[in-house]
């Protein structure tokens, strides 16, 4: 990449990164330092403010740069992810949004914690949700590492470095200055400019081919050297039986992951009603589905216009494919237009990175202080020291994010936010609709699901390919690895279901007739919400 | 829009359909150390004519009106969520199994893979919408009702237990 690239990269970065903290200090101004101010903006955004900024929290670089790159390279394979991610919505809209917004007032244990024990519930799901949020974080930590990389060509370690640690600065001061209201807005900028660059890309991807989709699809098949496979699933997940579970095993969590993630659960609490809620869920279900779309015509455009060959010689994973194929829309890596629009998009990228981060590192500060905190306290604090323990907790969970990045370094970031998913899917969703729809749930079926999710999935992954025993592991010289797949969903979603089960039905306790009543009247009804 | 109903949600009329969400009363609920009063009211039920909060939960989830907003989510949700988890994972496992049955051509470079792909595309708006309608249509307004019922019901109640105070006060 030349230093043009770079340096109208950086500007465009640095324009993104002053207005967002200037809307951290605008919004943040003269506003009294509330629970509900901290962790829910208010409840004042309308659904359409918030359907974006669901949308923003959602489309991370992974989507953006991932399966694009994905697609790109392996054809029709990319696309079965894309699928995954929109489909997920369906289980949000029917089952959670509106009545975790009814139920709850700033995180998921909220919700269970209702007609429960509140003590040992709380401190459950508090911990389920950190543990997922900082695999997620970890994620967009490394990513963020990688596309610098990218962008100044070659892996300087040094610049990864400082990337990582500057990502992990500015999304602590988002977050502890500025809470839900200023994250909110930067997620509904960065929604409008992802929305608009991967439109004009389209756009300009579809011209090049007037408009034959057909003409496109053919073009991609040609050039990536798979020829007619290449528009049919196989050429990634294809090869063994191992591989082919370890896709359904990834598809089974990105479906059932997103109802359990705390950063997209938490963004239905700023809103005022469940009504609302819903309307924002519509909304953002059309962006996510409508950007998904529009990354099939940008992955397949590569491979036609870029090709699959040149794309896997800059970046073996696919992430510069987007890049690659702006430069190349644009006119060419002479051309300034193919300058500007390859800036464009690499600014892009890093605002997704940055409001992502922002957005699950307020979720995760919520479950530390709200959740943990509240409930391992000594009893007799004072009660309205809740917003100064969040805004260290994000310090805190900053400073863990930035080590665990730069350990992770090497990691797939895709494998990473897969994981992330199914630890939710494992641990927070069957706690989650137990408590909305069951009417015997226990204290110690929520525990038993919650803990039954969360251990085998994190056990699994410590026992499966990505850790030992491959040649492409974290640790490739040493061999414990006992499970085949990569992703544990398959094995470790059914377990938190059949461990909320057992616990519900081994308990001494009976369930509470009249908390159950409470919770079922308040989430179909919306009675005394907050 | 409903960001401004706030002012006035106490004049709002029961099966109004703007939302009255502001709600003092609930403004103190799942607070782990207790400060904000959860549910159980301060005298437990010595009078016969009092009722406790749990007992208004109780007796609007056994009404006919909750039964039936129950019943209309539940006859929308369990089997459109049974019918899209089921197209979904036969997509997933058809992709991963049975390539070759995806592969076949459709028309032109178009094959049922990719077809199948933008029809999941397709069904996910189409329940989208479907949902958003049922909502809005069949449950959103006596959801109102019954929001109402329980905010009345549960002021009665206080006020009820105010004067109760009061008269004791006097009593003292």
């Amino acid at each position: 990449m030349t230093g043009d690239h770079q340096t109208l990269a950086l500007v465009l970065f640095g324009v993104f990164v002053a207005v967002t903290l200037a809307i951290t200090t605008y919004v943040s101004r003269g506003r009294r330092g509330s629970a509900e101010e901290f962790y829910a903006g208010g409840r004042l955004f309308s659904p359409m403010e918030n359907g974006f900024a669901i949308a923003g929290d959602y489309m991370s670089a992974a989507s953006f740069l991932g399966i694009s790159g994905l697609i790109a390279l392996c054809g029709y394979d990319g696309l079965l992810y894309s699928v995954g991610f929109l489909v997920a919505w369906l289980v949000v809209l029917f089952l959670v949004a509106e009545l975790v917004r009814n139920c709850g007032r700033y995180t998921l244990a909220d919700v269970v914690a209702a007609r429960m024990r509140e003590r040992p519930v709380r401190i459950a799901a508090g911990t389920s949700s950190v543990t997922v949020s900082v695999l997620y974080l970890v994620a967009q930590m490394v990513g963020a590492g990688s596309l610098v990389a990218l962008l100044l060509g070659g892996t300087s370690e040094a610049a990864q470095t400082w990337t990582v640690v500057g990502v992990g600065a500015l999304m602590v001061i988002y977050v502890s200055l500025g809470g839900m209201r200023a994250t909110t807005w930067i997620q509904i900028v960065k929604a409008v400019l992802l929305m608009a660059g991967t439109l004009a890309l389209t756009v300009l991807v579809l011209a090049r081919f007037h408009g034959d989709f057909d003409q496109l699809l053919r073009t991609a098949a040609d050039r990536s050297g798979h020829g007619g496979q290449f528009l049919a699933p196989g050429l990634k997940y294809g090869g063994g039986w191992t591989a082919r579970f370890d896709f359904i095993s990834l598809g089974l969590a990105l479906v059932l992951g997103t109802a359990g993630l705390p950063h997209i659960l938490s963004r239905f609490y700023t809103v005022p009603t469940a009504r609302a809620a819903r309307r924002s869920v519509v909304w953002s279900i059309g962006l996510i589905g409508s950007f998904y779309l529009m990354t099939i015509v940008l992955g397949f455009g590569a491979a036609a216009i870029v090709g699959s060959d040149a794309v896997r010689g800059s970046n073996a994973a696919g992430n510069t494919a987007v890049p690659l194929l702006a430069l190349d829309l644009g006119g060419g890596a002479d051309s300034t237009g193919g300058t500007v629009l390859f800036a464009v998009v690499a600014a892009i990228a890093f605002a997704t990175i940055l409001a992502v981060v922002a957005g699950i590192t307020l979720a995760s500060s919520a479950s530390v202080a709200h959740d943990l905190y509240a409930s391992l306290r000594r009893k007799h604090g004072k009660p309205r020291s809740e917003v100064a323990v969040a805004r260290c907790a994000a310090a805190g969970i900053g400073a863990l994010a930035i080590g665990l990045g730069l350990v992770a370094r090497d990691l797939n970031v895709a494998f990473l936010v897969g994981l992330a998913f199914a630890v939710a899917a494992s641990a927070n969703l069957p706690v989650l609709l137990y408590s909305l729809f069951w009417r015997r749930f226990t204290t110690r079926g929520a525990v038993w699901s919650v803990y039954g999710g969360l251990v085998p999935a994190l056990v699994l992954v410590a026992l499966s390919p990505v850790l030992s025993g491959s040649p492409g592991s974290l640790f490739p010289g040493m061999d414990f690895q006992y499970f085949p797949l990569e992703n544990p969903g398959l094995v470790s979603i059914p377990l938190g279901f059949v461990a909320g089960w057992l616990g519900t039905v081994t308990s001494r306790d009976r369930a509470d007739e009249a908390k159950y009543a409470e919770t079922e009247v308040r989430s179909l009804t919306g009675a005394g919400a907050a | 829009m409903e960001k401004h109903d706030g002012r006035e949600a106490g004049r709002v009329r029961p099966g109004d359909l703007r939302d009255p969400w502001y709600d003092e009363l609930a403004s103190g609920w799942g607070e782990p150390d207790g400060t904000g009063a959860p549910t159980t009211p301060a005298v437990p039920a010595q009078a016969a004519a009092q009722r406790s909060a749990a007992d208004i939960y109780l007796e609007v989830q056994a009404s006919a009106a909750f039964q039936e907003v129950r019943r209309r989510y539940r006859r929308f949700v369990i089997p459109a969520v049974a019918a899209f988890f089921a197209w979904y994972i036969a997509y997933v496992v058809a992709a991963t199994a049975a390539p070759g049955l995806m592969a076949r051509p459709v028309g032109g470079a178009v094959n049922v893979a990719m077809v199948a792909g933008l029809a999941q595309f397709a069904t996910t708006f189409l329940l989208t919408w479907a949902y958003a309608r049922h909502a809005r249509l069949r449950r959103d307004g006596a959801a109102l009702d019954l929001r109402w019922a329980v905010y009345e019901q549960k002021r009665a109640q206080e006020q009820q237990e105010r004067e109760r105070e009061l008269k004791r006060g006097v009593e003292w």
